[in-house]
């Protein structure tokens, strides 16, 4: 398929989608507001939003197996994208989804991806969904991601979420917001890098709507130089559900985190937890690692790596 | 060949305070190549901190510890891994997010295959299977992480290693395997070993008996000349008292995988 890709946004795709090349089966990629190349599969219908600029992505009931690639790149300056990406996945399907973002900036002008997703997830199905946000350049210029993510779960469905920022992101506000019909599991692991004075905000809203439904967040984050980073995460409990919020970051350097997350019960059968942590690196970890071998800056980056992993 | 000569350590008596006290005390000791060495004695007589000074964690206030005749004052902890020394903590860090096949790999300075994995944690009674995806962190408990620790000290093959309290936390059934670990490696001949150790069997296996007190040496011998004075009697087979219970153990409990 000849699309005109260049190495640069070949390595950001590489980056944020583990992509090489086109994909197999749905995909829609995305470069500086405009469409590169589109593909539906039998199973996996990708169409263009009448009233908004992006997708609808329509997943027929029992599709399994399959992964639709929806990765955005951003590698002209100055460029302020938003998107409304949707999907629609029917009942009974296991699929996968990979989205992510990655901007390349060597100007001084700003960039901007604001991608807002919709997932309307039906009954006993199951999803895999990984975002990944990466910044690359020599510029002055912005690097500026504010996804919007919003889940409607059905009866039984399970869904399991990615979130990470890997690095090279000057500022986020991250919204996501979750209701689980009966039964449903949501499981979101947000991981975030932020470094220099990047600046980081996630807002994280789930309602626990039916009897069983579960949510577990996990959010682990670190935090160098100068950079801040404020966790809200909230579960809201109004049916027999069960909840665990977990807030971990390292802090090194300047940096500043603040984690605040909480649980709110509507209902007296709701189970919620909520734990946060917020430390540096620990002496005892660099020193054990020195002892096998590592000098003291390899061991504090293995020890990041892990714990980003 | 290690040899610590006239080793002093102190330390101020609260913080802040001008006034020191001596965790090690003029100590000096002989640590021959290829032997296996047990540091025993009381509760707070100096036998960790000796550790850590050799490791290079803690720096002395004065004496000597050479390996081979060489001073290794100015070795960094790393400097003195890849000299050839190890350290197994009687309290060992936690990773959150490091896989124990990871930690494996980082002490043998190179990737592992599957299988010497499994030899590794085998060794130290873990089943692999359940293991080596498993995160070192908070979910193990003391006794995984702790024989967690003692399989990284093999995988790094240390060739002077030191062994702070390996059977705490230990059950019975892997301290069992655990003796049978240190004498194998003792057999072998090409490692040092110092093993700090409260623990009659583990003591059994020395070739030497250093007793700690209030930082110094207060006796060292063989274990015939140092058995009777710390109560135990010398057995010719240490294992063997306990070899019919490990085989009944082995039958009720699956501890091969």
């Amino acid at each position: 398929m000849a699309v005109d890709l260049s190495p640069i946004d070949e390595s950001l795709l590489a980056t944020i989608a583990n992509l090489h090349g086109m994909p197999k089966g749905a995909f829609n990629i995305r470069r500086d507001g405009q469409l590169v190349e589109r593909h539906s599969s039998a199973y996996i219908d990708i169409e263009t939003q009448t009233d908004h600029p992006g997708i609808n992505v329509r997943v027929k009931p029992g599709t399994k197996g399959e992964t639709v690639f929806i990765p955005v790149i951003i590698t002209q300056s100055g460029v302020k994208d938003v998107v409304y990406n949707d999907f629609y996945i029917g009942e009974d399907c296991d699929i996968e989804i990979i989205a992510g973002c990655g901007i390349h900036n060597d100007s001084h002008k700003g960039s901007q991806h604001d991608g807002i997703h919709t997932f309307h997830i039906g009954k006993n199905s199951r999803i895999k969904y990984i975002e990944k946000h990466y910044g690359e350049g020599e510029g002055t210029g912005t690097r500026v991601l504010n996804p919007v993510t919003k889940v409607y779960m059905d009866e039984n469905s399970f869904c399991d979420m990615d979130m990470i920022q890997l690095r090279g992101v000057t500022s986020t506000v991250r919204d996501t917001t979750a209701e689980l019909a009966a039964g449903a599991k949501l499981v979101i692991t947000e991981r975030l890098l932020t470094h220099d004075d990047q600046t980081a905000e996630s807002n994280l809203n789930v309602e626990l709507l039916g009897d069983d439904s579960s949510v577990q967040i996990i959010s682990r984050s670190v935090a160098q130089d100068r950079s801040t980073q404020v966790f809200n995460p909230l579960v809201v409990g109004k049916a027999a559900g069960r909840g665990h919020v977990q807030c971990d970051a390292i802090i090194m350097g300047d940096a500043k985190v603040k984690s605040v997350p909480a649980i709110e019960a509507d209902c007296p059968d709701a189970i919620l937890m909520h734990e946060a942590a917020i430390g540096k690196i620990a002496g005892d970890q660099i020193i054990k690692l020195m002892t096998l071998g590592l000098t003291e800056e390899e061991a504090e980056q293995e020890i990041l790596d892990d714990f980003l992993s | 060949m290690l040899e610590i000569k006239n080793l002093v350590f102190e330390v101020p008596v609260s913080e802040g305070a001008t006034e020191t006290k001596r965790i090690i005390d003029d100590l000096s000791l002989v640590v021959p190549d290829g032997s296996l060495t047990v540091i025993t004695g009381p509760n707070g007589g100096g036998k960790s901190t000796l550790a850590r000074l050799i490791m290079g964690i803690d720096q002395p206030t004065s004496g000597q510890i050479l390996i081979d005749g060489e001073d290794i004052a100015g070795l960094s902890i790393t400097g003195r891994a890849r000299r050839g020394i190890g350290y197994g903590f009687q309290q060992p860090a936690r990773f959150k997010g490091m896989k124990v096949k990871k930690l494996l790999e980082i002490a043998a300075g190179k990737r592992l295959p599957m299988f010497a994995c499994n030899e590794y944690l085998t060794k130290v009674g873990l089943c692999t299977a359940d293991y080596l995806t498993r995160e070192v962190d908070k979910n193990l408990s003391g006794g995984e992480v702790k024989r967690i620790e003692i399989a990284t000290m093999l995988a790094r093959d240390s060739r002077f290693a030191i062994y702070d309290e390996p059977e705490a936390g230990i059950d019975l059934w892997s301290f069992d395997r655990l003796v049978d670990t240190f004498r194998s490696i003792h057999d072998d001949g090409d490692h040092t070993i110092v093993i700090i150790s409260h623990q009659e069997r583990i003591i059994q296996l020395a070739d030497q008996i250093v007793l700690l007190e209030n930082g110094h040496v207060d006796a060292e011998g063989t274990p015939e000349e140092l058995l009777p004075r710390l109560g135990m009697a010398r057995k010719s087979d240490a294992c063997r008292l306990t070899e019919p219970m490990l085989a009944n153990i082995e039958n009720a409990i699956n501890v091969n995988c």
